[in-house]
């Protein structure tokens, strides 16, 4: 297999990862909705937290992105 | 071009080319020093004016500057206490400069300094280094308990210990390439979205109508761009001061 080929499909593989950040990020949206429709007091504090870990759970993302761009790129 | 052959250069913009003509080239100053030097200037002039009016009842650009000042300390007086203070300059200009070096990407023709992993990981490691020195001068040998914590049972220390370590010494690592990999992924999409609109408004006389379909996602990919330039300045941010908490509070 020539390496042009094998790299599109070496980061075609790297991107199944996104799969289970998907995941990750729904639920941590279900739950703040969750949490607010419990508590809609609570917003205030829950949101910030929630905010901080979609950012995480994004750089999880971005790791299995940069590998892609990695086995595509160098 | 943006295409060549049948590929799209996606990458290309992240290069670095001497700014400022022949000066530039003899030292190399690039783009991405211009940027620095432009978004610094930004920020003083933006603190300077904000505060010169010193009014009760802010006016605008006082507000602005009075609530960028009360965001960092809210966030380090909620997280490390009253004891994180001396670490409010620190935090605040680390803040400010990812957030001005992520907007100030977003103008056309601009160049996002923080989407160069040399950049984001020297930051990375200065905050790194920071809270080692400080756990370390605060707690001295009781600073290696930190990675064996109390209450847990002494035959799973093997096992607790390394992968205590391994996940104290990827912070710098997770840190810095989160956020050079976010503005990379950004501006990748931004490129590749606006060749799109080019390809298409290029073919035929139908070509600019169906080019308006990219061009449309690209205007809310801008939008998406903002709000992850002010959540990556404020998630660096926070992380610093949740590691300060760990460093001045041994967990």
């Amino acid at each position: 297999m020539e390496v042009a080929a094998a790299k599109a499909l070496g980061a075609g593989i790297a991107v199944i990862a996104l799969f289970g950040v998907g995941l990750g990020i729904g639920n941590i949206f279900s739950s703040l909705i969750t949490s607010v429709a419990r508590n809609p007091a609570a917003r205030d504090i829950v949101f910030p937290i929630g905010i901080l870990g979609f950012a995480l759970t994004e750089a999880v993302a971005l790791f299995a992105l940069l590998i892609a761009f990695l086995i595509l790129f160098a | 071009m943006a295409v060549e052959g049948k590929a799209i250069d996606a990458l290309g913009q992240f290069e670095l080319q001497a700014a400022l003509g022949p000066i530039g080239a003899s030292v190399g100053f690039t783009q991405s020093n211009l940027y620095m030097l432009i978004s610094g200037g930004l920020i003083v002039a933006l603190m300077m004016w904000g505060m010169r009016a010193r009014a009760i009842v802010p006016g605008r650009v006082q507000s602005l500057a009075e609530s960028a000042y009360g965001f960092i300390d809210d966030m380090i007086l909620s997280q490390v206490g009253e004891e994180g203070r001396r670490f409010f300059p620190f935090v605040f200009t680390l803040f400010m400069f990812i957030l001005f070096g992520n907007m100030l990407g977003l103008f056309p023709y601009a160049f996002t300094y923080t989407s160069h992993i040399s950049v984001t990981f020297m930051m990375a490691l200065i905050v790194f280094m920071l809270i080692t020195i400080v756990a370390i001068s605060l707690h001295g040998k009781k600073f290696l308990g930190y990675f064996f914590p109390e209450g847990a049972p002494l035959w799973l220390a093997p096992i607790i210990i390394p992968v205590e370590i391994v996940s104290y010494l990827s912070r710098p690592i997770s840190l810095s390439i989160r956020l050079f990999a976010n503005m990379v992924a950004g501006h990748v999409m931004l490129k590749v979205f606006a060749t799109f609109v080019v390809m298409l408004a290029g073919l035929g006389t139908v070509g600019p109508f169906i080019a308006v379909m990219p061009l449309a996602i690209n205007v809310a990919l801008v939008g998406f761009e903002v709000l992850v330039a002010f959540l990556q300045a404020y998630v660096f941010a926070i992380l610093t001061c949740i590691y300060l908490h760990d460093a001045v509070h041994l967990h």
